[in-house]
């Protein structure tokens, strides 16, 4: 494993987190989240082969309710803070170009 | 009429009749007007909400109907709680325009009590950082010393106590969120338990580790304000039942000292301190152990890992809590984005701050394909080994006690152009929010600088009751929490 994240590296991690950066950024996040992912090694000095991963504090169980219908946030409060929106739909830019459709 | 304000003083006087809500909370509001333009607490105030809110306490009261266990009491709240009344920012660009359509649990529970809520406070974007420096839309200072930072993230809602802008506030502690800020301002902040308050309607940034709780001028405040937020609530799948673990009675007992205390402490903890909080927290424990209390010295091999751990899982989860950013259903939208991918990057380029997207590429690097194991994994057993390093010290002590942070307040800009930095100074407070457990910082010296020094008291899980106790000791013998800035 590299203690370092290349830019290579920063480049993919920042189209999967769907950021669009700048050069400068890339730059300045390359040098950044390798000295941080560099002190992160430090865990490598324990032994836990037989630890178990502890994801929550408390014991966390599935939690169950009646499937009883219920109501939920109107239409027109959800589509409040919507950025673009046409009738009762969130408008967002053409998905699918037109001869991929049925 | 503001001098001095305590929440346990105040709902007294406003049930009496002897103080008028909407008298306290002008009296509030016309300090905000004059002050918080240099300290920069509040994102934003609800002048008219609140008067029309402490107008409604005081034609109850004076109808001799009952009211609520903070009736009249101005409050604020950290701008990542949801309140339909104004914006909710989480400090950022990206929620710029937000108007939640929901009131937060703890929201609903403060306007069931009566309270008045004065504004919403600045904080750290998503409540990521150490100093409120990384808040996207405004700059706070330390109100004992404007050049230099209040804390993080909730430093708007600790300089807002602190400068007596309000009576108390709301923050979220995640890392350190709430006890930090309240060290570096000289009041107290009380993280309770994972699960003890809902987080329905907190802007969520890591979710299995952030906790809402009070901010206030002294222990009996934080009693009073975490038996109004504790307890159940079905919208968190997180929040603990009753069977679970009951919600005690806070205030009951709260004067009575613990009997045969015992204080765990590891004592190079206090020695790599800077020498200003060294000394307060060595003293603080000669104090309890004229109170009758014994010291024990624990070790605690696995404290130090937990910087790597935390910043791995508490990316971790924020990469995909802020994942809801898309640019699509509220938030920002690029107005430059011409396809739908484009809606995603440069909506999320543009609206995000430096620090949040290094953690978001962090998180998302941490739990990536072929780093998943090496990363996320390892930091989650080793959150595993944090935890048992607090059980096996909680075997033979009440409570364990260290400093809050390694130096008091620092300088606006010190440490912004070195994140790594940033990160090392939460030190003493990571480790509370791996394991779960609740931990309290309380005011316990100054510096030669006159700025604030904390003492943090950590206890088991579930063991508020207790610790508000264990720190109510100290209160009580010491003044430093009646000390105020000079604004």
């Amino acid at each position: 494993m590299s203690n370092q994240i290349n830019r290579q590296q920063v480049e993919r991690v920042a189209h999967l987190s769907r950021l669009d950066l700048t050069d400068q950024e890339l730059d300045l996040f390359s040098g950044q989240l390798s000295s941080i992912v560099e002190y992160i090694q430090k865990l490598n000095e324990l032994d836990t082969k037989n630890v178990e991963p502890l994801a929550h504090s408390l014991p966390v169980h599935n939690v169950f309710r009646p499937d009883t219908p219920r109501a939920s946030l109107p239409t027109e409060q959800a589509l409040a803070n919507a950025p673009d929106r046409v009738d009762d739909f969130y408008k967002v830019p053409q998905i699918l170009d037109d001869n991929s459709g049925a | 009429m503001t001098d001095h304000l305590t929440v346990f003083k105040l709902k007294q006087d406003i049930a009496a009749g002897r103080v008028k809500s909407r008298d306290i909370t002008q009296a509030i509001l016309d300090r905000i007007s004059r002050y918080d333009s240099a300290i920069g607490a509040y994102l934003s105030v609800f002048a008219d909400k609140a008067l029309e809110q402490a107008k409604a306490v005081d034609d109850k009261i004076a109808a001799g109907q009952p009211v609520g266990p903070l009736a009249g009491v101005p409050i604020a709240i950290k701008d990542n709680l949801c309140y339909t009344e104004g914006l909710t920012t989480c400090g950022s660009k990206i929620l710029g325009n937000f108007k939640p359509p929901y009131n937060a649990h703890v929201v609903e529970k403060l306007l069931a009590a009566d309270a008045v809520i004065l504004g919403k406070t600045n904080l750290d974007e998503f409540a990521m950082g150490s100093s409120t420096e990384n808040s996207g839309l405004q700059k706070t200072v330390n109100p004992w010393d404007k050049t230099r930072v209040p804390g993080g993230s909730s430093g708007g809602s600790a300089a807002a106590v602190a400068a007596g802008l309000c009576c108390a506030a709301l923050g979220s502690d995640t890392g350190g969120s709430i006890r930090q800020p309240a060290s570096f301002c000289g009041i107290v902040g009380l993280k309770p338990t994972y699960g003890r308050v809902s987080r329905y309607g907190l802007v969520a940034y890591g979710s299995s580790l952030d906790q809402i709780g009070p901010m206030t001028t002294c222990v009996k405040d934080a009693a009073i304000l975490l038996q109004v937020l504790a307890g159940h609530d079905e919208r968190d799948s997180t929040s603990v039942n009753t069977e679970t673990a009951a919600v005690p009675d806070y205030l009951n007992a709260l004067e009575q000292a613990v009997t045969g205390l015992k204080i765990a402490y590891v004592p190079q903890f206090i020695e790599q301190a800077e020498a200003p909080v060294r000394d307060a927290v060595k003293a603080a424990l000669e104090l309890y152990k004229s109170l009758g209390a014994s010291l024990v010295e624990v070790r605690m091999p696995h404290f130090d890992y937990s910087i790597a751990a935390y910043y791995v899982i508490a990316t971790a989860e924020a990469s995909s809590n802020l994942a809801r950013f898309d640019g699509c259903h509220y938030g920002y939208r690029s107005p430059s984005a011409r396809d739908y991918v484009e809606v995603y990057s440069k909506s999320r380029a543009e609206g995000f701050g430096a620090e949040v997207k290094r953690r978001i590429m962090l998180g998302t690097f941490a739990l990536s394909s072929g780093y998943y194991d090496a990363y996320y994994l390892k930091a989650l057993k080793v959150r595993n080994l944090i935890r048992k390093d607090f059980t096996e010290a909680f075997a033979k002590a009440d409570c364990l006690m260290m400093p809050v942070a390694p130096s008091t307040a620092f300088k606006i800009g010190e440490k912004t152009s070195d994140p790594l930095q940033m990160y090392l100074a939460d030190i003493y407070t990571i480790a509370v929010n791996l394991a779960g457990v609740p931990g309290i910082s309380i005011p316990c010296g100054f510096d030669s600088n006159r700025l604030p020094v904390g003492l943090q008291i950590i206890g088991p899980t579930f063991s508020e009751d207790k610790l508000l106790r264990i720190a109510a000791m100290f209160e009580s013998k010491t003044d430093y929490h009646l000390q105020k800035p000079a604004l």
